[in-house]
C-alpha cells in the first residue's frame, strides 16, 4: 500500500493506482474526459489536472496517468488547479462547442465566458474511439495518423476497413459525434437538446469526407458508394 | 510489389521491439516510398496491427506513402522565413503547380512539394530548396521562374558557373555574420574562419576563399575522412544545410556568398565535393 496525502487528508491505496483512482476512492471530484474505465489511460485531454508537491516545486500533472507515490501531497481543488482546468475547459468548448459532453463539463465547471474563435471540430484527439476500438473490441481498424495540425483519426488509408465489425463501439464512446446519444430517438431524449443540432457529416457530400469509416454509417445510415 | 522483396527485411529484425522504424526506413530505401501492399505485409509479419503501423508511416516526415515526383521543391515555413512570407510563397506553388504543399506530386511526375521547418539559412529567408539548390529572399514573383529553370535543369547552368576560380566572401547563413578573416591570408586572399568539432575534439578552420582551391588550415589535425561539424563562430549555430554530399553521403555545409548565393561544401575531411547555387541570385 502507498500512502498519499489528497487535500490533506491521507489515503492509501494500492501500488500502482494513479492519483485519479485515488481520489475517486475518496470521493473528490475530477473531472474527465478522454478517461474511460476499462481503456488504457492515455492522458490526451489534461482535464484531470491536479497539482502535486509543496511550495515552488509544485507542478500539474494529468492525474489519469500519474501512479500515485509514497508520501506525495495532492490538491485536487487548488486556485492553480481551477484555472487550468477552466482554461483548458473553454478551449474545448471553442474547439468543440457542438459537443454535449462538452457542454455538460463546461457548465458543471463554471465556465462562464468562451473567448476562443470556434472551430467546430469533429474531432478532439481523445484517443477514445481508437482505444475502445482496439482494447475493447478487438479490432485495431482505426487509429491515429498525421501529426501537428494534420493528425486526425481514420482507418490506414483512409480506405474502408476490414477489420471494423460496424459495431458502433467508436461512435459511443466519442465526445464529438452528437448523434452517438439520442439522434435516432429524439423523442426519447430527456434534455432534446440533440434534436436541434446537425451531425457533423450530414453536410458532407462524399461518404470520403465523413467522421467515422463505417458503411453504412450505423447512425444516419449513409452508404458508401 | 512483390511480398518476397519484404519478407527478408521484416524477419532481419525477429520482430525486436522498436525495429519498425528501421523496417520501415528499409523499405522505402528499396521502393522511394512505403506501397500500400508492403504495410500489409509488415503488419502480417511482425503482429502489428496495420492502423498502428500506418499512424507511424504518417507521422515522420521521412517517410512517403506515394512515390516522389522528378524535383523536390521545399519551401521553407520556418519561424524566420514564415514571418517573411513563407506562407505566401507555398500557396503560389500549390497555385502554380495544382498540388498541395503536403508531399504531393504533379501529375506527370515532375514535382513533389513539401514544406519544411528552416533549413538553417534563415538570413536568407524565405528560403526555398530545389533538389538542393537554395533560392533566396524568394517573393511570389518568382515562384514562376523557379519552377521554368527546374523543368530546364538547374545543374545545366550549374556546371558552367564551376568552371571559375575566384575569392568568395562568404558569411554564416544563420546570423548573416561574415566569416571572413581578413588578418589571416590563406592562398593570398583573407580566410574563411568557422568553428569545427568532430568526435570529442573541438577547434578552429580556416579555408580559403578563393573557389576551386581547397586549402585548410586547422588548430588540430583532422584524421582524413572524418565528419566535422560547422559552426558559426559568432552566432554559434551549426551549418547545417538540408541535403548530403553527392560523393560521399555526408551532410553538406552551407554558407552564404556575398550577392546572395549560396555555396555548400562537404563535411568530411577530405572530402573535395562543393557545390556553388550561383545562380540563385539572379532569378528575376
Ligand atoms: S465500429 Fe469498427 S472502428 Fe468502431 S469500434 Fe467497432 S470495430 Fe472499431
Ligand atoms: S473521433 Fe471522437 S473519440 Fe475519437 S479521438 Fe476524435 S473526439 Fe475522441
Ligand atoms: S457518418 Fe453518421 S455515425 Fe458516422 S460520424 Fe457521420 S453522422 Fe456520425
Ligand atoms: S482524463 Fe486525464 S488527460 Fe484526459
Ligand atoms: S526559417 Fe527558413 S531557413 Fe530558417
Amino acid at each position: 500500500m502507498i500512502k498519499l496525502k489528497m487535500n490533506g487528508v491521507t489515503v492509501s491505496v494500492d501500488e500502482g493506482s494513479t492519483i485519479l483512482e485515488a481520489a475517486q476512492f475518496m470521493g473528490f471530484p475530477i473531472p474527465t474526459l478522454c478517461h474511460m474505465e476499462g481503456l488504457s489511460p492515455y492522458g490526451a485531454c489534461r482535464l484531470c489536472v491536479v497539482e502535486i508537491g509543496e511550495g515552488a516545486k509544485s507542478k500539474l500533472v494529468s492525474s489519469c496517468t500519474y501512479r500515485a507515490e509514497e508520501g506525495l501531497t495532492v490538491r485536487t481543488s487548488s486556485a492553480r488547479v481551477v484555472r487550468a482546468r477552466k482554461m483548458i475547459l473553454e478551449l474545448m468548448v471553442a474547439s468543440c462547442p457542438q459537443s454535449k459532453v462538452i457542454q455538460d463539463l463546461a457548465s458543471a465547471y463554471q465556465v462562464r465566458q468562451q473567448r476562443f474563435r470556434q472551430e467546430h471540430e469533429t474531432c478532439i484527439l481523445c484517443g477514445l474511439c481508437a482505444r475502445m476500438c482496439s482494447e475493447q473490441m478487438m479490432a485495431h481498424a482505426i487509429g491515429f495518423q498525421g501529426r501537428g495540425d494534420h493528425r486526425a483519426l481514420g482507418t490506414p488509408f483512409d480506405m474502408k476497413s476490414e477489420k471494423c465489425r460496424l459495431c458502433g463501439g467508436c461512435m459511443y464512446v466519442c465526445p464529438a459525434c452528437q448523434l452517438r446519444c439520442t439522434y435516432t430517438q429524439p423523442e426519447q431524449a430527456i434534455c432534446g437538446g440533440c434534436a436541434n443540432l446537425s451531425p457533423p457529416c450530414l453536410e458532407k457530400v462524399q461518404f470520403d469526407d465523413m467522421m467515422c469509416s463505417m458503411s453504412p454509417c450505423v447512425a444516419c445510415e449513409i452508404k458508401k458508394d | 510489389m512483390n511480398p518476397d522483396t519484404i519478407l527478408p527485411i521484416v524477419e532481419k529484425y525477429h520482430n525486436r521491439r522498436g525495429s519498425l522504424i528501421s523496417i520501415l526506413e528499409e523499405i522505402q530505401s528499396q521502393f522511394g516510398y512505403l506501397p500500400g501492399d508492403a504495410l500489409q505485409v509488415v503488419a502480417d509479419k511482425t503482429g502489428k496491427s496495420l492502423v498502428d503501423i500506418y499512424g507511424v508511416a504518417t507521422f515522420y516526415r521521412a517517410f512517403r506513402l506515394k512515390p516522389r515526383g522528378k524535383h523536390l521543391t521545399s519551401v521553407c515555413l520556418g519561424t524566420a522565413c514564415h514571418v517573411r512570407g513563407g506562407p505566401s510563397i507555398a500557396r503560389e506553388f500549390e497555385d502554380q503547380l495544382g498540388i498541395k504543399c503536403r508531399g504531393e506530386t504533379t501529375p506527370d511526375n515532375e514535382f513533389t512539394l513539401e514544406t519544411v521547418m528552416c533549413l538553417g539559412a534563415c538570413a536568407l529567408g524565405p528560403v526555398v530548396v530545389v533538389d538542393g539548390h537554395y533560392f533566396p529572399n524568394v517573393n511570389t514573383g518568382q515562384v514562376g521562374s523557379i519552377i521554368k529553370r527546374t523543368r530546364e535543369g538547374l545543374d545545366r547552368v550549374e556546371i558552367h558557373e564551376d568552371k571559375r576560380v575566384f575569392p568568395v566572401e562568404v558569411s554564416c547563413p544563420r546570423c548573416n555574420h561574415t566569416l571572413m578573416d581578413a588578418a589571416h591570408l590563406v592562398d593570398g586572399h583573407p580566410s574563411i574562419r568557422v568553428t569545427v568539432s568532430y568526435g570529442e575534439e573541438h577547434g578552429w578552420l580556416r579555408l580559403s576563399s578563393l573557389y576551386g582551391s581547397y586549402t585548410v588550415e586547422a588548430g588540430s589535425e583532422i584524421p582524413m575522412g572524418t565528419l566535422a561539424h560547422f559552426f558559426c563562430p559568432h552566432c554559434h549555430a551549426e551549418l547545417l544545410g538540408a541535403s548530403n554530399c553527392i560523393a560521399c553521403d555526408a551532410p553538406m555545409v552551407p554558407m552564404v556568398v556575398r550577392g546572395g548565393a549560396i555555396i555548400q561544401i562537404c563535411s568530411r575531411r577530405g572530402c573535395k565535393s562543393h557545390m556553388l547555387d550561383l545562380e540563385t541570385s539572379t532569378v528575376a
